[in-house]
């Protein structure tokens, strides 16, 4: 316990530095306040946003497209994934045209789903999905080929459908492997939903970046910033939680204490 | 001769099976097990004891011969592996009941079989907290759980050390004076094979072929310095000397 506080402590020392630095920094006159506003500044703008209920509305809209993307993408990948993975014929179907369309940088889909779908909510959350899809996609296939033949024996021995076989060894054998995919596919859909908010919205912490830049205040800026920074955190820290929760029987160096 | 047909529970008749163009694999394997019988499959490393065991598990397919399984109902072969081969995400009770598709009914009949080879104790704990003998132990409550009509182990305990290996000898053969399962049993290991089984198939060869077959009288349990034994041992040591010498002239040629 000590130990642990220790470690945190350490971890701090620099943060804190470098806030007091700038603080003081701006204060000062050292740095150009419409470049680098002091961190108070920045506080009291979030306070104003918070107060005003507009900060409500824009973690409230971006949480949404992640969290719709994330869902859509992680579904459709699971599903193909799992297709994929365990079907020969599956695999040798639709894996060379997924590694394609892989190859392609999601963002260049961008306009295409503008002209496809508008400027609104479904041009966002496809662009969202497709980030996440991937990640996802790549992890839940190689988890499964990569199940221990010896444990699936253990199930033809018992007899086992496919279905039982899924279910009872290759789903619970590849769990590690795709909450990996979903974490690094959380962490795509973060930096989707802000190219997404950032070509054209009119809510959401993406569009307080556009608006600090148009109305010159770098406080938004650095506000949005930060939002992000603690949501991606926040959210990436739930699946750690459900991750080690669920793979608590692993035996692995994280669960040597 | 009737009864002794109705007492035949798994019957192989000239099968084989063969990998690398004829090379490999076992052939003409004939043999009959009957109900409650231990028999001991010995012989030189790659004579296709494991494939022919996993062709009795029903795991692989012969190329010819048949193979038919005996006993009431439905059930068929369990088997135990080298390795315990457990789902390190079930608890040692979950895996006991692997077999079953809805474990929650059956909890009795995992405690029945845990405390049979004494772990009782460990019902909760996960693989990864247990020794290489304990891992083993659950591995074979679950083979027993699903009452299979033969039980099938290949080289069961050559992973562990000679005194847990010893211990579940007899473990083994415990289960058997309480339950009598029928079992084919793989090992490398002559005096396992001596202690534990009625009779012993040794085979040679690749494919491998049945080159002697051996029974052991005595009555389980047996002593582990038994001088009858001996003798047994030496015939079979000569039979298994031989089939390597005849291996070792054929690969240097
Ligand atoms: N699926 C396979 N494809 C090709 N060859 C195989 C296959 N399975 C086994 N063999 C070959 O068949 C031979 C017999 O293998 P097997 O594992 O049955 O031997 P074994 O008697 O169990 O040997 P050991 O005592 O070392 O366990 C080996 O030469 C092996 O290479
Ligand atoms: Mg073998």
């Amino acid at each position: 316990m000590k130990n642990k506080l220790n470690l945190i402590g350490l971890g701090l020392i620099l943060p804190v530095l470098l806030i007091t630095i700038w603080e003081a920094a701006a204060r000062f006159g050292l740095i150009e306040s419409y470049l680098l506003p002091a961190p108070s500044t920045v506080v009291v703008s979030v306070v104003e946003m918070a107060q005003d209920g507009s900060l409500w509305t824009h973690v409230s809209i971006t949480l949404y497209r992640v969290g719709a993307g994330f869902l859509i993408g992680t579904a459709a990948a699971l599903l193909i994934g799992a297709a994929v993975g365990y079907f020969k014929q599956a695999e040798r179907l639709l894996d060379p045209i997924l590694q394609a369309f892989r190859s392609i940088p999601s963002l260049a889909w961008v306009p295409l789903f503008l002209l496809w779908m508008g400027i609104g909510e479904p041009s966002k959350v496809t662009l969202i999905a497709v980030g996440v899809f991937f990640p996802v996609y790549l992890n839940i296939v190689s988890g499964i080929q990569g199940v221990d033949r010896k444990l699936i024996e253990v199930g033809k021995v018992y007899n086992f459908n496919s279905l039982q076989l899924v279910r009872r060894i290759i789903l619970p054998a590849s769990l590690p492997s795709f909450l990996v995919g979903i974490r690094s596919g959380l962490g795509l859909g973060w930096m989707f939903v802000v190219a997404a908010e950032l070509l054209g919205a009119s809510e959401g912490l993406g569009y307080l970046l556009v608006l600090g830049q148009n109305t010159s205040s770098p406080e938004l800026i650095i506000a949005s910033i930060i939002l992000f920074a603690g949501l991606g955190k926040g959210t990436d820290s739930l699946l750690k939680g459900i991750e080690s929760r669920s793979l608590r029987w692993q035996d692995n160096l994280q669960n040597a204490k | 001769m009737l009864s002794k047909e109705v007492n035949d529970l798994l019957t192989v008749k000239k099968a084989s099976k063969l990998f690398k163009d004829g090379a490999a694999g076992f052939k003409d394997i004939t043999f009959t097990v009957q109900k409650g019988e231990i028999i001991g499959i010995l012989g030189t490393s790659g004579c296709g004891k494991s494939t022919l065991l996993r062709v009795l598990s029903g795991l692989d397919q012969s190329d010819s011969g048949t193979i038919h399984l005996g006993g009431e109902g439905q059930r068929g072969a369990g088997v135990i592996f080298q390795e315990p081969r457990l789902m390190p995400w079930l608890s040692v009770e979950d895996n006991v009941l692997f077999g079953f598709k809805n474990p929650s009914k059956y909890r009795s009949q995992a405690a029945h079989y845990l405390s049979l080879v004494g772990l009782s104790e460990f019902s909760r704990a996960l693989p990864r907290d247990l020794s290489g003998g304990m891992a083993q132990r659950t591995a074979i409550a679950r083979a027993l759980a699903a009452k299979p009509s033969v039980l099938l182990l290949d080289e069961p305990f050559s992973a562990l050390d000679a005194f847990t290996k010893m211990q579940l000898q007899d473990l083994l053969l415990d289960i058997w004076q309480e339950e009598k399962t029928t079992m084919v049993m793989v090992t490398h290991d002559i005096d396992e094979a001596l202690h534990v089984c009625d009779r012993i198939l040794v085979m040679s060869g690749q494919p491998g072929e049945i080159a002697a077959e051996i029974k052991i009288s005595q009555p389980k349990p047996r002593s582990r310095s038994d001088l009858t034994l001996t003798a047994h041992k030496e015939k079979i040591f000569s039979i298994l000397q031989d089939s390597n010498a005849g291996l070792q002239k054929y690969s240097v040629r």
